[in-house]
């Protein structure tokens, strides 16, 4: 056991490594750096920038040294918890990133937690009820669920939500709190506006997790022990969730690793279309003017978070299955 | 005579028996899809799909490009089936726009004594069938008068721009690139995954912690990040490669797992140790036993694929880091529904999302039949 924690801690530590290089080169394929789009955004406005002085910009910023030092440079300012300054709004990263670092984390776990919440009962349901209309309804309904991508569920839901509720379902908060401090009441105007973007982010994950649940429970109830519990005189729901339920939620719970790099994923792309104010907008503005360390540090962030909470499933998943436990699989 | 008679109450089973006993693998396959209803009927979608693609330019009968300020938002118009003595004659009414003073909102009405009526085979705007043939024959357009200026079954879009046309022509680009991704992402999984179940050992190892690495970062900030990078100057059919390689990279990590576990469970297997006990050099075993028996399971895992490369491929255009105006895809035409006023104003742009859905739900009804066909002996 103590073996196999390790190598997941070594496996993980090379995932975090990997993830500093990928975002690292990603954002250093544009041709040209901050400062040609700086240059070009000036002389758009009007203002000349000299080279001379393009050139000390450059050199201010680190961008005229080799990439390998501007890398090592990079990983050690953020062993040290500095991830640098945005060029384009001339604050710390961490500052323009600000809440919407865990208010992404929020939505992705809430997601998460709606996720299983729902794809469980609904599993056993679609199990144990097999062919039923309840059963019909909810394979339709995951089907959808993974045949539309999120941001055309969230644009359809949007324009529905105006059409006859006459509601803007964009946004996290309503304007009274979209900039006012932290404070009881904007929780309360979280929790209220968090439910659409959550079930929006959460359906393709519930559909898949509902049909993985589905398949297994049906080949576990076909087993001989449930039978053989049945005989002996064991309650239906005692029979169904002692035994077969726990040997259905092995797979389940190893999709869970997955399942966090995708609903991140998916987070991204639904709050740029509902501008909710997470990283996702973000994100994408900070790719298209190429404001490097922050989008680099979005990146990086994401893909921390999503390994750490992928480490802290497959404990779960050893802690729910003995054989792992045991060393005897992986 | 007993034993005849016996005989006589079983001769169906038996001879359905014998049918399935000396059936080819691709008729027992056949078979097995078939009992798909779904699975087939999706099939026959997709094949419509991929036959409006190949005509798209006969099919649309306005100039995609073709923009007109005082076409703007035209809303979708219906067809008059019957004319006005009852007969069968498809016709549409010209739309006649006016502009409200206060306002300056422009609203279309239709003008029930300026009928146009249909017609099959019209003239229309010229182009190459296939990329070959020159011609201006579309399959309908209207008698009287330009289709251009008179037909908008999907109504047109900020520019004045045919929907339906652009639709037409945007499900080519979005179903081949689909299509050119998977072939790409095929040939990266079926020599990694094949590679690393045929080997073992410590490739093996590396390549399944390079997926393992890959599957565990979000894909969409990766795909952001690379599309990014892609040059603004670049031309349409540059960013269309650069597109398909990206979305490849990513995408080609799950076809290597189904080749690799395929390639596991066939070493095992009595037909292949039968082969290398006789003799038979390694080539000769993937290619002649190996290959044949794991093809079928690897058509239905890229046509699983496929819906995944579609999605991606409209999701990053959506976002406009994937496929740029002037190319035409479902996800340009989806940005122009991005935002809630143009939806208030103009919701039938969304119809761009319909052709999305129905081709995502065919491929995976359609993956779904062949991943069950792919092993009838079980």
């Amino acid at each position: 056991m103590l073996r196999y924690l390790i190598r997941r801690l070594g496996l993980a530590v090379i995932t975090v490594w990997a993830i500093t290089v990928v975002t690292f080169i990603i954002l250093q394929l544009p041709p040209g750096d901050f400062v040609d789009a700086y240059v070009a955004q000036a002389s758009a406005m009007g203002t000349a920038i000299s080279a001379a002085e393009a050139a000390a910009l450059r050199h201010a910023y680190g961008l005229d040294q080799s990439l390998w030092v501007q890398y090592v440079k990079w990983l050690n300012l953020i062993l040290h918890g500095q991830f640098g300054t945005s060029f384009e709004y001339s604050r710390p990263v961490t500052e323009v990133i600000g809440d919407r670092l865990w208010l992404t984390m929020v939505l992705s776990f809430a997601a998460i937690i709606v996720t299983w919440v729902l794809a469980l009962p609904i599993g056993i349901y679609s199990a144990v009820r097999q062919y039923s209309i309840g059963d019909y309804i909810f394979t339709f309904i995951g089907f959808f669920g993974l045949a539309v991508p999120s941001f055309l569920l969230a644009l359809i839901v949007m324009y529905f939500g105006l059409r006859w509720f006459s509601l803007n379902l964009g946004g996290l908060f309503s304007s009274d709190y979209q900039l006012a401090p932290w404070s009881w009441g904007k929780l309360v105007d979280l929790l209220k506006h968090l439910p659409v973007p959550m079930l929006i982010l959460a359906l393709p994950g519930i559909a898949q997790l509902v049909r993985i649940m589905r398949a297994n429970l049906l080949d576990e109830l076909r087993r001989p022990y449930v039978v053989t519990a049945r005989a002996r005189g064991l309650a239906e729901r005692r029979v169904i969730l002692k035994y077969p339920v726990r040997a259905a939620l092995n797979p389940f719970a190893s999709t869970i690793g997955y399942l966090l790099p995708y609903t991140v994923s998916g987070s991204i792309i639904i709050s740029v279309v509902l501008s909710l104010p997470t990283v996702g907008p973000l994100l994408l503005h900070s790719l298209i003017s190429q404001d490097m360390l922050l989008g680099s540090t979005i990146i990086l962030l994401l893909g921390v978070l999503t390994v750490v909470g992928t480490l802290l499933s497959d404990l779960l998943l050893m802690w729910i299955d003995p054989r792992i436990r045991a060393g005897q699989l992986r | 005579m007993s034993a005849g008679t016996l005989q006589a109450d079983t001769p169906l089973t038996t001879e359905a028996e014998t049918r399935v006993a000396v059936a080819t693998q691709r008729q027992l396959i056949w078979w097995r899809f078939r009992k798909h209803k779904l699975a087939v009927v999706s099939a026959v979608i997709v094949l419509a799909f991929y036959l409006i693609s190949a005509f798209a330019d006969t099919i649309a009968y306005s100039a995609p490009f073709d923009t007109q300020a005082a076409r703007s938002y035209i809303p979708p118009q219906p067809i008059h089936w019957f004319d006005a003595n009852g007969h069968f004659r498809p016709q549409v009414y010209a739309m006649k726009g006016k502009r409200d003073l206060r306002t300056f909102k422009l609203s279309y009405a239709a003008d029930p004594s300026d009928a146009r009526d249909l017609t099959l085979f019209a003239r229309g705007y010229p182009y190459r069938l296939f990329g070959l043939f020159p011609t201006d024959i579309h399959l309908f357009g209207v008698t009287n008068g330009n289709a251009t200026d008179a037909l908008f079954l999907f109504g047109t879009d900020q520019l004045g721009r045919d929907v339906f046309s652009r639709l037409v022509l945007a499900t080519r680009t979005s179903l081949t690139i689909g299509l050119v991704s998977v072939a790409l992402s095929l040939v990266l999984g079926v020599l990694l995954g094949g590679i690393s179940g045929l080997y073992g050992g410590l490739v093996d190892t590396v390549i399944q912690r390079v997926i393992e690495i890959l599957r565990s970062i979000p894909t969409i900030p990766l795909w952001m990040g690379l599309a990014a990078a892609i040059p603004t100057s670049w031309s349409p059919e540059q960013v269309y490669f650069a597109i398909t390689i990206i979305i490849s990279l990513i995408g080609w990590t799950e076809l290597a797992r189904v080749v690799r576990g395929r390639f596991l469970a066939l070493r095992e297997e009595d037909f292949i140790i039968a082969a290398e006990l006789a003799g038979a050099s390694r080539l000769r075993i993937i290619f002649k036993h190996m290959v044949p028996s794991f093809l079928s399971h690897i058509i239905a895992a890229t046509s699983l694929a496929l819906p995944a490369m579609i999605i991606s491929e409209t999701t990053l255009s959506f976002l406009g880091l994937g496929l740029r105006p002037p190319a035409i895809s479902w996800g340009v035409m989806l940005q122009d529904a991005q935002n809630l006023e143009t939806l208030g104003l103009a919701p039938w742009l969304l119809i761009a999302a319909v052709p999305v859905i129905i081709v995502i739900l065919a491929f995976n009804f359609l993956g779904d039949g062949l991943r069950d066909a792919a092993d009838p002996y079980g």
